[in-house]
């Protein structure tokens, strides 16, 4: 069993963005495996246990990624690959993605369902499209029978139950597995674990940030006594106009 | 000819409220290029339903045969309407399934795709879209360079408008390759308002102690009918189902007004509710971070604010 995990390395959830000059300022902040690229790697670790797979992760990243890259060898991943380049849009990691997953054959491949830095949620649906395979988004539950996974998967109000054959991708989110918190030994061994860097395929770019903004400040807040809740009621009515 | 396909979600035979609100926004893109605003619609969109696009900017609609519920299967059907129209612009209401159709119809067709866009495009300098980053600490402006632009877009991004044009209605039908995903089993809640469809949502967090405590929770959305949503917390206690979680790890929304009660406002809860349009906190903590979040707050115990507030709406609504 071969398993990939794609993972994003991302500003600190918890982390406040500073700005400078109208960018912002990622230089004092820590980086970590995007929270729910952490859950597919913890899944992966598990099934890859289970089936005594190999399991992969795949970053696309300059060399400032590979202490998170490490992170997800010490949980448990047993090879890296890092893709030297920028990840400059969906569209460019997706397809460094799918140009390493066509040479490698991978039962299945696993990420986030989304990163928490773009928010864009596309890595996964573009790397079925180009490789052509079925893609489970978002899973919250995956087990092997054989060659056939029955994952979950959340829908608007509710959830299915849906059965696929491999090889297939899921974009994962909880509770498909709880995060898993490296041990010493795991540390102290994914120091000697491969990590491969690759030069990057050629590909064209259609997005562009061109500019960053600071989001909207609400105004003040005002403050409602709460033996007084008439008073909020209209102001939601006759202020705020939203019910 | 730059046309401008809209993708339209129906359920109970009626489009979706937020994708008569992307067929509005479609129009007025379409508008702003100088070409068609075409919807396309699948069969789960009744026949005499199809009038509805008309009346919100569809200069013509593509009624399809088939109703596929797979994402891979619908960016088939998307990617062969927009091959047929030869559109510049393909565009969608954000839903789960969606989300993962639109990416796809972007891979295919080598477009420029931008998901969750909360406000119409500027074309005075390229096609430019905003859409927030790093959960909504930041704005970024993206430029679309692509031949087709690929959107997905949030509630509230444009007002529903009526345009009131003559419906055109064309039977599609194209040759879909079924997903290799069998679906077996459909666990759905029903009757409660959709999260995402939601214009007003009634949240709760761990100042409610208990999943027994729900009751005037619920009785509060059904007054003012909203859609309930819960924190992380929550539904890792199982006291309320997952797809009811916002924030980070959970549904982003934006609604026309989000009510928390005994919600503390982390800044992995308000990655998912900032882009709610008025927020109100109720909550017996002063120092709550919420309220630096807040359009309207009350310090108060829940479990006697809450039911006055049912009370009090009660006999307004
Ligand atoms: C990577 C990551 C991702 C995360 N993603 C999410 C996410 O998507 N969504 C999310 O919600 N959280 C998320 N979290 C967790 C988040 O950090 C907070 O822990 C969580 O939002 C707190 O939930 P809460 O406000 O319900 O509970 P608490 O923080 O415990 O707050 C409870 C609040 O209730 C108030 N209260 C208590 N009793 C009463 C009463 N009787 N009446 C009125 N008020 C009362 C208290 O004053 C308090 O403010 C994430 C965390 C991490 C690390």
């Amino acid at each position: 069993m071969k398993i990939l995990v794609c993972i994003s390395h991302v500003p600190d959830t918890n982390a406040k963005i500073p700005f400078k000059n109208g960018q912002p300022d990622l230089s004092g902040i820590s980086f970590v495996i995007a929270p729910y690229d952490d859950f597919a790697l913890a899944r992966a670790v598990e099934l890859r246990d289970q089936t005594k797979g190999k399991l992969t992760v795949l970053n696309v990243g300059l060399s400032d990624t590979e202490p998170t890259i490490r992170k997800a060898l010490a949980i448990g991943a047993d090879e890296a690959i890092r893709v030297h380049a920028t990840p400059h849009d969906a569209f460019y990691v997706a397809s460094q993605i799918a140009a390493i997953a066509s040479r490698e054959n991978y039962d299945m491949i696993l990420m986030g369902r989304e990163s928490s830095d773009f928010n864009g949620g596309q890595v996964h649906g573009m790397v079925a499209a180009m490789l052509g395979l079925p893609c489970v988004v978002p899973c919250m539950k995956l087990d092997l029978y054989g060659r056939v996974a029955v994952m979950h998967r959340e829908t608007e109000g509710g959830k299915e139950v849906v059965e696929v054959e491999m090889p297939f991708i899921a974009g994962c989110q909880e509770p498909i597995a709880e995060w898993k918190i490296p041990n010493m030994r795991g540390i102290m061994s994914a120091k000697t674990k491969p990590l491969k860097v690759v030069e990057p395929i050629d590909v064209p770019k259609y997005t562009h940030i061109v500019q960053y903004e600071m989001p909207p400040q609400r105004g003040t807040v005002k403050m409602i006594d709460k033996d007084n809740v008439a008073e909020l009621v209209r102001l939601l009515r006759q202020e705020a106009k939203v019910i | 000819m730059s046309n401008v396909l809209i993708y339209v979600e129906a359920e109970n035979n009626s489009a979706k409220k937020t994708s008569l609100e992307a067929v509005s926004y479609g129009a007025t893109v379409a508008q702003m290029l100088g070409g068609k605003a075409i919807a396309l619609a699948t069969a789960a969109l009744a026949a005499d339903k199809t009038e509805e696009l008309a009346k919100y900017g569809a200069d013509k609609v593509l009624h399809a045969a088939q109703n596929p519920s797979q994402s891979e299967e619908i960016a088939q059907l998307i990617v062969a309407a927009a091959h047929q129209e030869n559109v510049t612009v393909i565009l969608a209401a954000k839903s789960i399934v969606v989300d993962l159709a639109l990416p796809m119809v972007g891979a295919k067709l080598q477009a420029s795709v931008a998901t969750n866009i909360t406000e119409l495009p500027e074309l005075s300098n390229g096609f430019v879209v905003r859409r927030s980053a790093y959960s909504g600490k930041a704005i970024t402006k993206v430029e679309l360079s692509g031949k087709i632009k690929v959107l997905s877009i949030k509630k509230n991004a444009s007002e529903l408008r009526e345009y009131h044009k003559p419906l055109l209605l064309e039977p599609f039908s194209v040759e879909i390759t079924p997903s290799k995903i069998s679906v077996k089993e459909v666990k759905k809640q029903t009757g409660e308002v959709l999260l995402s469809e939601a214009d007003i949502v009634v949240s709760a967090g761990r100042g409610l102690k208990g999943p027994e405590n729900w009751g005037m929770i619920e009785e509060l959305a059904k007054v003012l009918g909203a859609a309930t949503a819960c924190s992380k917390p929550v539904s890792d206690m199982n006291w309320r189902p997952h797809h009811e979680h916002v924030g980070q790890t959970g549904i982003k929304i934006s609604p026309n007004l989000y009510i928390a009660i005994g919600i503390s406002g982390a800044i992995q809860h308000l990655a998912g509710v900032n882009a709610s349009k008025v927020i109100v906190v109720i909550n017996k903590d002063p120092e709550a971070p919420f309220f630096k979040a807040a359009d309207y707050g009350i310090v108060g115990d829940a479990f006697e604010v809450v039911p006055k507030l049912t009370q009090a709406l009660k006999a307004v609504l």
